[in-house]
């Protein structure tokens, strides 16, 4: 068991180092959601009046979106360094040691679930510098709240993006898989628009999209708007979490019996 | 290791490998390229699963019980495997992270490495500014580290110049003779197996096809080439053959070849036989096979097709089989 949190710790401690000495890749994933904001936010809060009968603006609705956005966006990437570490063959290094297999997913699922938190929270920060999240909506609680949604809802996507990092080996077939999945999962997760007045097959298929509660929990706890129960929500995201963690164990077994 | 068989799909890239590494040995794994070397070593190491046989350390299978099998080992991949991003020192702590050493001991261990592959100096600059050379070293030096009981190298000083090279040897004799450290090592380079291997196997398409130690498999050549210049080849030889003291000899454009055990020796021999008769002798050459010789005449000349195709390779193995009779 002690062997299972060391482990964890050192996996976890790589990950943070070679992120320390890459700091351009936090500025990389938590500018894009930033343009977003001031595009999206901005633009369509300008060319339509906000419908939803919320007491906030569109912009500042859109924002804990836009932390949802940056945390998936940093979180779904990070498999790219799974399958670096394969063509680099540092992942020989790894998987030759006498070390728990389920110990060394789960540090890099940490590892990249830190790395992933700290842009969604650096845009958390600009966003109420900013003024798009009045200071006077937040509490420490709804904070902390917010807090813990961020790092379950990275700990899915890292642990989507193991799976997919253990499946296939190239970059560019990665790329293309995650291109692929991350807009649907954005739009869908009602990021940018309520959902209250889509279509039945639309709200059908966001039931399935993980970011969904995540959106909604973050939301409820930083501006006081959601559609279901907070508590449900980290239910909900909790137990994805749990799922795609399981299953991540057992893709990133598969790699070394190649 | 017994009977190891390992297929890739419908290729087999080992074909019934057996052998046993004696404690405090360092045996040497030569053959082609694609001869299955890489692959035996990946088996024992763990990293790939066999598709038959059994194979343990120490009696530790390897299959069945995989961790206690990588707590005895240390590996240094034919392929590079540090983290570039991280500094070497960084790397080396990384490693004895994963296995278990902390504290006092690990700073310990790591300046101990360090200065055994005189790389303090560098020890905290990133690895991608390393030349290849250092890279290796430090890979080297990670590889035992952690104190293990086996040391597998594959292809250890593949890309370094002669003296790092001589150096590498150094620190791997030293550790077998210090730390009484198994090693299985793999290599190209045949003057380096003949100088540190006490034992080597010469394996190709995936069988062994022989094993022994590096005089004896010179030996099985037949022994030393002499050369004698001399303006009457005819008659020596005549003379020569009648004593029949030395092996096969053949003649060439003023002088004759010849094969013997214990060339030095014979040489004196053969001059005094000379003079008796008349005959002048000009020069003397003396060559020793080398193992690369030994190398050559077991393997053959043929250049490896490294991307031949599996079946190419699969039928290319049969061919091998089937004239070559059973290995031992
Ligand atoms: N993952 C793989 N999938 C399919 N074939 C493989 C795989 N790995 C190795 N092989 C094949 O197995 C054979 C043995 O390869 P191996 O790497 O063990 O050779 P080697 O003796 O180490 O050669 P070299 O001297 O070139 O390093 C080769 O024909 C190679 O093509
Ligand atoms: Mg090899």
């Amino acid at each position: 068991m002690a062997n299972l949190f060391e482990t964890i710790y050192t996996l976890w401690l790589r990950e943070i180092l070679r992120f320390v000495k890459s700091k351009s890749r936090v500025i990389g994933s938590g500018g894009q959601p930033l343009i977003w904001l001031a595009i999206i936010g901005v633009g369509f809060g300008s060319a339509f009046t906000f419908a939803s009968g919320q007491h906030v603006s569109y912009i500042t609705f859109m924002a804990p979106g836009i932390i949802g956005m940056t945390i998936l966006f940093a979180s779904i990437f990070t498999g790219v360094n799974i399958i670096w570490d394969r063509q680099f063959g540092f992942m020989k290094e790894i998987l030759v040691s006498p070390v728990p297999r389920l110990g060394i997913v789960l540090g890099k699922i940490a590892g990249s679930t830190t790395v992933s938190l700290l842009a969604g929270l650096v845009v958390l920060a600009i966003v109420v510098i900013a003024g798009v999240i009045p200071l006077g909506m937040l509490s420490i609680i709804g904070i902390a709240i917010a807090l813990l949604f961020m790092i379950v809802i990275s700990s899915i996507f890292v642990a989507i993006g193991v799976i997919i990092a253990s499946t296939v080996s190239s970059i560019e077939a990665y790329n293309v898989i995650i291109n692929f999945l991350v807009l649907p999962v954005f739009f869908l997760s009602g990021a940018l628009f309520p959902l209250s007045n889509a279509p039945l097959w639309m709200k059908a298929l966001a039931a399935t999209d993980p970011l969904l509660y995540g959106v909604d929990g973050l939301r409820g706890s930083l501006i006081g708007i959601h559609n279901s129960p907070i508590y449900l929500d980290f239910v909900a995201v909790l137990a994805i979490a749990v799922f795609f963690i399981a299953i991540a164990d057992i893709a990133f077994r598969k790699i070394q019996s190649k | 290791m017994r009977n190891l068989v390992k297929r890739f799909g419908k290729f087999t890239a080992l074909d019934g490998i057996s052998f046993e590494v004696k404690e405090g040995e360092i045996f040497g794994l030569l053959g082609p390229n694609g001869a299955g070397k890489t692959t035996t070593i990946s088996i024992l190491s763990t990293t790939i699963n066999l598709t038959s046989g059994h194979a343990s350390i120490y009696n530790r299978d390897v299959v069945k019980s995989k961790d206690d099998a990588r707590k005895l080992i240390g590996i240094v991949f034919q392929d590079p495997s540090l983290d570039e991003e991280l500094t070497g020192r960084e790397n080396l702590d990384f490693h004895a992270r994963l296995y278990g050493i902390k504290g006092n001991d690990k700073r310990e261990a790591i300046d101990r490495v360090l200065k055994l592959v005189e790389l303090e100096d560098k020890a905290d600059k990133q690895v991608k500014t390393y030349s290849g050379g250092m890279k290796r070293r430090l890979e080297i030096a990670r590889g035992f580290m952690h104190k293990p009981k086996v040391l597998f190298l594959d292809e250890p000083t593949i890309g370094l110049d002669p003296q790092t090279r001589r150096k590498i040897w150094e620190y791997i004799v030293k550790l077998n003779k210090k730390e009484k450290l198994t090693i299985l090592l793999t290599t190209h380079y045949m003057e380096e197996a003949d100088a540190i291997c006490s034992r080597i196997a010469i394996i190709d398409h995936g069988r062994i096809i022989r094993l022994d130690t590096a005089e004896k498999l010179k030996d099985s050549l037949g022994g030393d080439v002499i050369k004698i210049g001399t303006g009457n080849p005819k008659r020596l030889m005549a003379i020569l053959k009648k004593c029949k003291l030395f092996g096969s000899i053949k003649e060439f454009n003023n002088g004759l070849e010849i094969t013997t055990n214990n060339g030095s020796h014979a040489i004196p021999k053969i001059i005094e036989l000379a003079k008796d008769a008349g005959i002048d002798v000009a020069y003397t050459t003396l060559n020793r096979p080398t193992l690369e010789d030994v190398f050559i005449s077991l393997t053959g000349n043929a250049i490896r097709e490294e991307s031949a195709s599996s079946a190419d390779q699969l039928k290319a193995n049969q061919e091998a089989r089937d004239t070559r009779g059973k290995p031992i």
